[in-house]
């Protein structure tokens, strides 16, 4: 019987020819991943079973992202913590100030993670590298322990949803329209514990960075993992930022699915996720009555250089709105970097826009932009639970970088083609 | 083991923002979480629950972030148990990981706030009034975890060896 490629990736690291769902495997892991809010009991945990050693200190990656620069005297304790823990077990993949970016776009970025690999991430946006054809899902604190002690982690072996797509994208889609479509189609628990998996010639057709971005949500539906064919792009990807060897697996024409869902790409609009479930989705055409007080346009969902650059294109010319305020988070240093040499930096500020340094910051409320009592944000990041980016009486949409630069100038949920 | 608590009755989705919001996510005290648990849509929730109380809720209950926090501000206020129609992946495993007992079954139409109810934890039946339902059986290989006193248990004795 035939295997998926999430199934297949799973074998090849249990040491076994075959394995299918249900079956609860003890896996090899490549990377494990922690942030500076859920590494702090993650290294609690450490010290209680007395481990002296991390497993391979060069398998272990700490990025300091969601609270920093440091919004206050805990969370700098805390990165104080792990970064004396980094030193002590000679981590080579510490990553703060200066290096550091958000840990979704910057893993990726840095070539920490191929084709092949299994990584596991105490951040439930872990999900995103399957857009490179690694398995890769979100764990907590005390699993990570678990992983960077012993480098093996167990797994109950997920069934599999496929998302084949057919036709031609209409112009400023993206894969964050592709997502929040899907969601909204199969609830917010619609792939509960399985895997997500992506094919078709209009998948083929979508860039790096919107696949890292329907990778990312996919956990915004339940899933364990979400995950991708490795074409042309996924290898030109992989040779411009490693130098680690892939192994590319593919499904087998008779794997076994779940469901299998046709999605015509050509039918997918600009979509919005209104308050407060990722799959309550409308068409942004439908939500122009909608004011909105601050858009954010960033996260390890929409903080990459071709999100940047769709807002860039929007705002070109244009001035944010009087009552609204635009904060542009470009996910990591390389993006920074780029997004200031393509000139999009200029016309962010001579629009008006806030830039920030790479962090997860407002996305989930910590700090960098929270919302008032009433307020309400259009943002490019993954949640718009109650309260998430604030007071609990404050809400969130979510879209895509297009419509979200159409929102700032508009200061309401506005499309691009209106500007 | 018998487990008997008043019900504290929660909707579907009740997400890992709600559960702990992100901003108290700094702090490792279980004590401090504990207070700021279902902050959002229920900012009393820490001063009337007793210890003992149980959790009843709908579907995909713990969905969002990986914070193991969530289940430790649940454990934190003394909750021994919740019972859901579903629960989100990650949640799951944090919540046996930190002690924290979930039984899936579909009965938060059936009870109302504040009653009392009674669950044998091994066999996964819940009795209240003159109802009873079995929840769905823990998976075996996560019995076997309980049963070596957790993950991090498991693996002290495995540094131990």
């Amino acid at each position: 019987m035939g295997m998926t490629i999430t199934e297949k990736i799973l074998a090849s690291h249990a040491g076994k020819d075959f394995v299918e769902p249900g079956e609860i495997i003890d896996a090899q892991i490549d990377l494990a991943l922690a942030n500076d809010i859920t590494a702090p009991l993650s290294l609690e945990e450490f010290e209680k079973v007395g481990a002296k050693n991390v497993f391979d200190p060069d398998k272990v990656v700490l990025v300091m992202d969601h609270f920093t620069p440091s919004k206050d005297i805990l969370s700098a304790e805390n990165c104080k913590k792990i970064r004396e823990f980094a030193i002590e077990h000679k981590i080579t993949h510490f990553y703060e100030g200066g290096n550091c970016g958000i840990e979704h776009a910057l893993l990726p970025e840095q070539g920490l993670v191929v084709a092949g690999d299994l990584v596991i991430g105490a951040d439930s946006h872990t999900c995103t590298y399957g857009a490179l054809g690694a398995f890769a899902t979100g764990v907590g604190s005390t699993d990570l322990t678990y992983g960077m002690v012993k480098g093996r982690i167990w797994f109950k072996v997920p069934e599999s949803i496929k998302f084949h797509c057919y036709g031609k994208w209409s112009k400023w889609v993206t894969g964050k329209d592709l997502i929040l479509h899907i969601i909204g189609m199969i609830g917010v628990d619609g792939a509960l514990y399985a895997a997500m998996e992506f094919d078709g010639e209009a998948i083929s057709a979508l860039s790096m960075d919107s696949r890292f971005t329907i990778a990312n949500m996919t956990i915004e539906a339940g899933s364990k993992n979400g995950i991708f064919r490795v074409d042309e792009k996924t290898l030109a990807y992989m040779k411009a930022h490693s130098k680690k060897p892939y192994r590319v697996f593919e499904s087998d024409p008779d794997a076994k699915y779940r469901e299998v869902f046709e999605i015509d790409a050509s039918k997918i609009e600009l979509n919005v996720a209104c308050p407060s479930l990722p799959s309550n989705v409308k068409s942004a055409r439908e939500l122009g009555d909608t004011r909105i007080d601050q858009v954010v346009i960033g996260s390890c969902t929409n903080g990459r250089i071709s999100d940047l650059e769709a807002a860039a294109k929007v705002f070109e010319g244009n001035k944010v709105s009087g009552g609204t305020r635009c904060i542009i988070i470009p996910a990591t240093p390389k993006i920074y970097r780029q997004g200031m040499r393509e000139g999009y930096f200029d016309v962010f500020l001579d629009a008006g826009c806030i830039i920030s340094p790479p962090t997860c910051g407002p996305c989930l409320g910590g700090h960098m932009g929270i919302l008032a009592k009433g307020e309400k944000a259009l943002a490019t990041t993954n949640r718009n639970f109650i309260g998430r980016m604030g007071h609990p009486q404050s809400e969130v949409y979510l879209a895509g970088p297009a419509v979200a630069a159409a929102t700032a100038i508009k200061g309401r949920i506005a499309h691009p083609e209106e500007i | 083991m018998q487990i008997r608590g008043r019900v504290w009755k929660f909707g579907d989705n009740i997400d890992t923002d709600i559960i702990i919001p992100a901003k108290y996510l700094a702090m490792t005290d279980p004590v401090s979480l504990g207070e700021h648990c279902m902050e959002p849509i229920a900012p009393s929730f820490h001063k009337k629950v007793r210890a003992g109380d149980i959790i009843v809720s709908g579907s995909n209950f713990g969905c969002g972030s990986s914070r193991e926090h969530a289940p430790i501000a649940i454990s934190a206020l003394g909750i021994p148990l919740v019972i859901a129609r579903s629960f989100a992946r990650i949640f799951y495993r944090n919540a046996f990981n930190k002690g924290l007992a979930l039984l899936e079954a579909d009965i938060a139409d059936n009870v109302e706030e504040g009653e009392e109810i009674e669950i044998d934890l091994s066999s996964g039946v819940i009795r209240w009034r003159n109802m009873e339902v079995t929840a769905k059986p823990i998976p075996p290989f996560m019995v076997e975890l309980i049963n070596e006193g957790g993950l991090i248990n498991y693996l002290k004795k495995q540094l131990e060896e």
